[in-house]
């Protein structure tokens, strides 16, 4: 098997130039007709790929499967998280566990990310994205949107969640960014870990001291009544830096960016920022389509699987494109478009699915509607400055996909 | 289970508090019939038996419920 995939392309693949919003040619073939099939990745390794909405449905829901990177056949996304999970898993402090080790981790995080609570962060969230917009309109112009808008108000978001004091905030965006990297050493990983691991336990000692509303404060108390370690306060935490960052930057910008290229849709949500239903679909379906976790779901499997007639065996590994299965026409029937009315938008699995499901997908909602609503409530006739779209340096090779800068007027 | 005899209820929703994970996709979906607790993140069914018209929300909740955790009998 592993001889005849060599000199395959790996994977991930890459998209055609020109075609900066559309899947990669040969995932989308892949999905068509070979839905379960092999691909070499950047290890030597050969895991499974797995195209389909409901096989990736089925395969996460899976307790068959496992998220704890040292089980044998785990194909990790790059060295940096292969070196952070690893980690994680031999001190059990991060959340790529199994079963109850898993659940019992995580129901010390859930009571922190209900809807309820995330929900008081709304008007701070507003706020964050109303001075935002007062400065850019302040300032000169052309201006870059990924600076200037995309890129702060999740980190703005993120520190007000964690409680990060402002004169660290700088330390924490390069940081943060610098995890995100492909081309981060395994050597650099370890570095980077310790001194984000360090930065937390000087804040966990002022915590105690000084407790605030923030969801940092509710991990330090938690470590206080024994329920967890300061192992996982500083994982956990560093989990919710890097999940909550680049991917929600990258959607603000992407979803920007592909509005510019659909003006009807773009043009419907200008004329609807005060419709909250309408908005919120408009943010689900931009999930969908843009899907930029798009190197897949890492699994490895611990007991033999069939599925679409192939045998997943134990010790192998899988790969979940939620990328592919978010264009499956199976599921969605306007899957190449961007379409605000498309009934089963909400199906998407941008988030992933079973009991690894996204813990913050609510906060990242109500920052997407945020900043959906107030850019194009306040700035209606905002437009890309750049030559063109599609030649764009788009961050293919990073582990959420996006862009580092455009240019905008208005 | 025998009390919903009683009165002509067309919709039966139960939860899986031991599977819930907390997503809250069912708070999104359904507010008026799925809740979360303050304590753990864990769904809170508010309604047992929903009228008919909180159908297509009750079942687009269990649909989308990451962890399988709601039934529509």
């Amino acid at each position: 098997m592993t001889d005849q995939l060599q000199g395959q392309e790996l994977f991930p693949f890459k998209r055609e130039a020109g075609h900066p919003f559309d899947l990669p040619s040969d995932l989308t073939r892949r999905r068509e007709e070979e839905p379960v099939s092999r691909v070499p990745i950047w290890d030597g390794s050969t895991p499974w790929l797995v195209t389909r909405h409901a096989d990736v449905k089925s395969v996460l829901s899976d307790p068959r499967v496992s998220m704890n990177y040292l089980t044998p056949g785990m194909p990790p996304e790059n060295p940096f998280i292969k070196v952070r999970r690893q980690k994680e898993a031999r001190e059990s402090s991060g959340l790529s566990m199994d079963g109850a080790l898993h659940a019992q981790l995580r129901r010390v995080l859930t009571p922190l990310f209900t809807v309820k609570r995330l929900s008081k962060l709304r008007p701070k969230i507003q706020q964050i994205a109303d001075e935002l917009i007062d400065n850019m309109l302040a300032g000169p112009k052309p201006v870059d949107f990924v600076e200037s808008f995309a890129r702060p108000l999740p980190m703005l978001v993120i520190c007000e969640l964690l409680g990060v004091r402002y004169e660290d905030r700088e330390m924490f965006k390069e940081s943060a960014e610098r995890m995100m990297m492909t081309s981060t050493t395994e050597a650099e990983s370890m570095e980077l870990i310790t001194k984000v691991h360090a930065y937390f336990g000087e804040l966990a000692e002022l915590r105690k001291r000084e407790p605030g509303d923030d969801v940092f404060s509710a991990l330090v108390e938690r470590m206080e009544a024994g329920d967890i370690t300061l192992d996982h306060v500083k994982s956990l935490a560093v989990v919710l830096v890097i999940a909550g960052h680049d991917t929600t930057v990258n959607m603000i910008a992407m979803s920007t960016l592909a509005l510019f290229d659909n003006p009807e849709q773009l043009a419907e949500l200008r004329a609807n920022t005060e419709d909250p239903v309408l908005v919120a679909n408009a943010v689900e379906e931009m999930l969908r389509y843009l899907t930029l976790t798009h190197i897949g779901r890492r699994r490895a499997i611990i007991e033999d699987i069939e599925i679409d007639g192939k045998v997943m065996r134990k010790g192998e590994g899988v790969i979940c494109a939620e990328n592919a299965a978010n264009r499956d026409p199976a599921v969605f029937p306007n899957p190449e478009q961007i379409d605000f009315h498309q009934e089963q938008t909400r199906e998407h699995l941008a988030f992933g699915y079973g009991v690894h499901q996204c813990i913050g997908q609510q906060l990242a909602r109500f920052e997407l509607q945020a900043a959906f609503s107030t850019l194009h409530r306040r700035i209606p006739t905002l437009q890309f400055a750049g030559s063109s779209l599609d030649s764009l340096p788009y961050k293919d090779e990073f582990i959420v996909y996006g862009v580092d800068s455009f240019p905008v007027t208005w | 289970m025998e009390s919903t005899m009683e009165k002509e209820t067309v919709l039966k929703v139960t939860v899986d508090q031991h599977k819930c994970i907390g997503a809250g996709q069912c708070v999104i979906a359904a507010p008026a019939v799925f809740d979360q607790s303050d304590d753990d993140g864990i769904v809170i069914l508010l309604q047992e038996n929903p009228s008919e018209d909180a159908r297509a929300e009750v079942e687009l909740a269990a649909k989308l419920c990451p962890a399988a955790a709601i039934t529509v009998h």
